[in-house]
């Protein structure tokens, strides 16, 4: 198995084939790379097929390779979510798409409590290669109970593995990668992402590690580490912190959630001294809880100033815009969050 | 069933106001002042007002997100459930809830629910609780087609009969769950039969037909309320646009076959009806002149009303009691650390 690394901004040696795309785009690619690489390998989900996606993710797949190999499912996430469990332990490869994070509540004991289970309870003599993709966040307008950000919760689970790209490069290479693991991955998307655009290598046998993060923006001031939409939102804010107020913000894009590249994330901030943790869910008890408890234990030496984090306010969403708007972790927050760990003002 | 001549026309009244209503949502959602998701139920409407025409007074009501009809013939007043729709203060959930999430507790609608079939074990806890309180009195549950597959479904009927809870779960039956027909989505399609696996009472009719729904309807909340005998009803009708404003609903199925339910209009049957009675056109013209200038006078009154004021981000989150606790976990102050400690006078 080769991998590509995306790790760093180097020029490679020999350029790979890259095309501009969205990320709903590079999904797609490696959905339709993997269905061809391997007969195992298929997609459940409600409207995959003939609605062609929710999200429109799985366009086109089931023209390409049957109502088989790319199966609508009735609304029963519960059933098919636990039906893909089972299909893996019997070494087939189901791509498992949940419409959204919020409807994966309701199949979460097939996720926690089976899936997340399989490898260690029974000694390591089973194992469950599923992937499940759904995307989380906000900012629709879509209310209380779709808009919510639970990767958390999944990433505290021992036995699972959590990844959320942020570039349409990572979403190829994760989602493939993911659907090579042996073990059960969780694969979480975004709405308001699917239309950013960026390079993607078009090689087959391009991937993405899990467990690996990338330094997205190089910086020496303070560190900002985010996953899925939030590097998008921090790479924003870092652009504007240094054209109007002379700050290099260093971003981490996270990638991976568990397991958790702490390396480079400790790296990052023992150079810069601040970090400001940034996440779309709920911060309490969240990823970011979980990254400020890592920087001080690994840069309790070098930290300058308190770890930050911004999140989610923390109600149900509402559905007014301007509520939604002021709940929301935006780029205004992340900035003023940003100066005011500097010790500067807007 | 015998249903006055002025029954009928106030029915018509009501089934006019959701249909001008639904268009008039449908054009301020592509004016941008309303967000979201916004279904519809146009088509609906005989389902929607006869089913709920049944319940008294006091009987309660719960439902899926496709509510705007529901909560207009329990009686919610149009401004009140188009400001919802704008994200007003005056909103019946004062702008917090949208389009899914309607409800008026006052007139025993305890909301519309957006996670599939969510709402059904609710229901058989508002009609457990209705026993316990030895109130005569029903609950009226309504679902999509596309409910009947989750576990929630098996569950709540398996206790609802069990238990003998007073309730009645409405299975509006629009042919698709989003894109997905009845036949691709459930090994039985005449749904009300999976009612048999828990020994309860069902029924399938016409949901276009609007005596034969309130009768159906009427029949079976009364078994609830009397005999607390709980029941399936499945009401086949269709729906005229797409799932949500945002969706086509082309692409799964075709203009031919929307063109041969258009046919059935609900409305158009009850005014044949009516015209056959003697109302004159001219009469039942001006009926539907007049629910149209209801819908514009509420849309007027939702764009006038004010925004909810941000700093009640979390207004009703927590009872009065304990809403103190968490203030400083709001936007801009999430966590309160930062306060705490100078508050604390830490070094100072
Ligand atoms: C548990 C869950 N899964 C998926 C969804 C997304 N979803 C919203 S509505 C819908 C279709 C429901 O169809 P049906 O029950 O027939 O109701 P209708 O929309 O026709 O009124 C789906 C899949 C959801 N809201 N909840
Ligand atoms: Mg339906």
């Amino acid at each position: 198995m080769s991998t590509v690394e995306t790790v760093t901004n180097e020029p490679s040696l020999e350029p790979q084939a890259t095309e501009v795309m969205t990320y709903r785009e590079a999904l797609r690619l490696a959905l339709r790379e993997e269905l061809q690489r391997d007969e195992h390998v298929f997609i459940m989900g409600e409207e995959v097929g003939v609605f062609e996606g929710a999200y429109k993710v799985t366009a086109g797949l089931m023209a390409e390779f049957g109502a088989e190999r790319v199966r609508d499912t009735p609304i029963s996430e519960e059933g098919f979510v636990g039906a893909g469990v089972g299909a893996a332990m019997l070494g087939e490869r189901p791509v498992v798409e949940i419409m959204t994070i919020n409807f994966l509540l309701v199949a979460m004991d097939q996720v926690v409590n089976h899936a997340a289970k399989i490898g260690a309870m029974f000694g390591g003599q089973v194992r469950c290669p599923l992937v499940i993709r759904t995307p989380n966040g906000a900012g629709n307008q879509l209310t209380a109970q779709h808009s919510q950000s639970f990767e958390g919760w999944f990433a505290s689970t021992p036995g699972l593995k959590v990844v959320a790209p942020a570039t349409p490069a990572d979403a190829k290479g994760l989602l493939k990668s993911a659907i090579r693991d042996e073990d059960p991955v969780l694969v979480v998307e975004n709405l308001a992402i699917y239309k950013e655009r960026g390079e993607v290598p078009l090689d087959p046998e391009f991937l993405t590690p899990i467990g690996l993060a990338n330094v997205a923006r190089r910086g020496s001031d303070i560190t900002l580490v985010a996953h899925s939409y939030a590097t998008v939102r921090a790479l924003h804010v870092a652009e504007r912190l240094a054209r109007d107020h002379g700050v290099d913000a260093e971003v981490v894009d996270l990638r991976s959630l568990r397991p958790l590249d702490v390396d480079t994330v400790a790296e990052s901030v023992a150079k810069t001294s601040r970090a400001v943790c940034i996440e779309e869910g709920w911060p309490s008890y969240g990823v970011t809880a979980e990254l400020a408890a890592r920087i001080q234990k690994a840069c309790f030496d070098y930290l300058d100033a308190p770890v930050e984090r911004v999140g989610m306010a923390e109600v149900p969403l509402p559905y007014a815009k301007q509520l939604e708007l002021a709940a929301m972790p935006g780029e205004d927050r992340i900035e003023a969050a940003v100066l005011a760990t500097l010790g500067l003002r807007a | 069933m015998e249903i006055s001549k002025q029954t009928l026309s106030r029915l018509y009244e009501q089934m006019l106001l959701i249909r001008s209503f639904e268009t008039a949502s449908e054009r301020e959602y592509k004016a941008a002042l309303i967000g979201g998701y916004c279904h519809l139920s146009s088509g609906q409407e005989a389902a929607t007002v006869g089913s709920t025409y049944a319940l008294e007074a006091d009987d309660r009501l719960i439902t899926g997100y496709r509510c705007h009809g529901f909560a207009l013939a329990r009686g919610v007043p149009p401004e009140a459930v188009m400001a919802e729709l704008f994200g007003r203060a005056g909103g019946c959930a004062h702008g917090r809830g949208g389009s899914m999430h309607l409800l008026d507790v006052g007139r025993g609608y305890f909301g519309g629910w957006g996670i599939v079939a969510g709402q059904l074990p609710i229901a058989t806890g508002l009609a457990l609780a209705l026993v316990r309180q030895q109130r005569r009195q029903c609950v009226l549950c309504e679902l999509g087609d596309g409910a009947v597959n989750m576990g929630a479904w098996h569950e709540s009927l398996n206790l609802a009969s069990v238990w003998q809870l007073p309730v009645v779960f409405l299975v509006m039956n629009n042919e698709y769950g989003m894109g997905t027909s009845v036949e691709r989505a459930s090994a039985v399609t005449d749904l009300h039969q999976r009612a048999a696996a828990y020994g309860m009472r069902s029924e399938r009719i016409d949901g276009n037909d609007l005596p034969a729904v309130i009768e159906a309807t009427s029949d079976l909340t009364a078994a609830a309320r009397d005999d607390r005998t709980p029941s399936v009803l499945e009401l086949v009708t269709y729906r005229f646009r797409g799932h949500s404003v945002a969706d086509p609903g082309l692409s799964y199925r075709t203009t031919e076959e929307i063109a041969e339910h258009a046919k059935h209009d609900p409305l158009q049957r009850v005014r044949a009806t009516l015209v056959a009675a003697g109302v004159s056109e001219d009469e039942l013209n001006a009926l539907a002149a007049e629910a149209e200038q209801r819908v514009l006078a509420a849309v007027e009154w939702a764009r006038a009303d004010a925004a909810p004021e941000v700093s009640e981000l979390a207004k009703g989150m927590y009872a009065p009691g304990s809403a103190a606790q968490f203030a400083g976990m709001l936007a801009g102050a999430p966590f309160g650390e930062r306060e705490l400690v100078f508050a604390g006078g830490l070094g100072q």
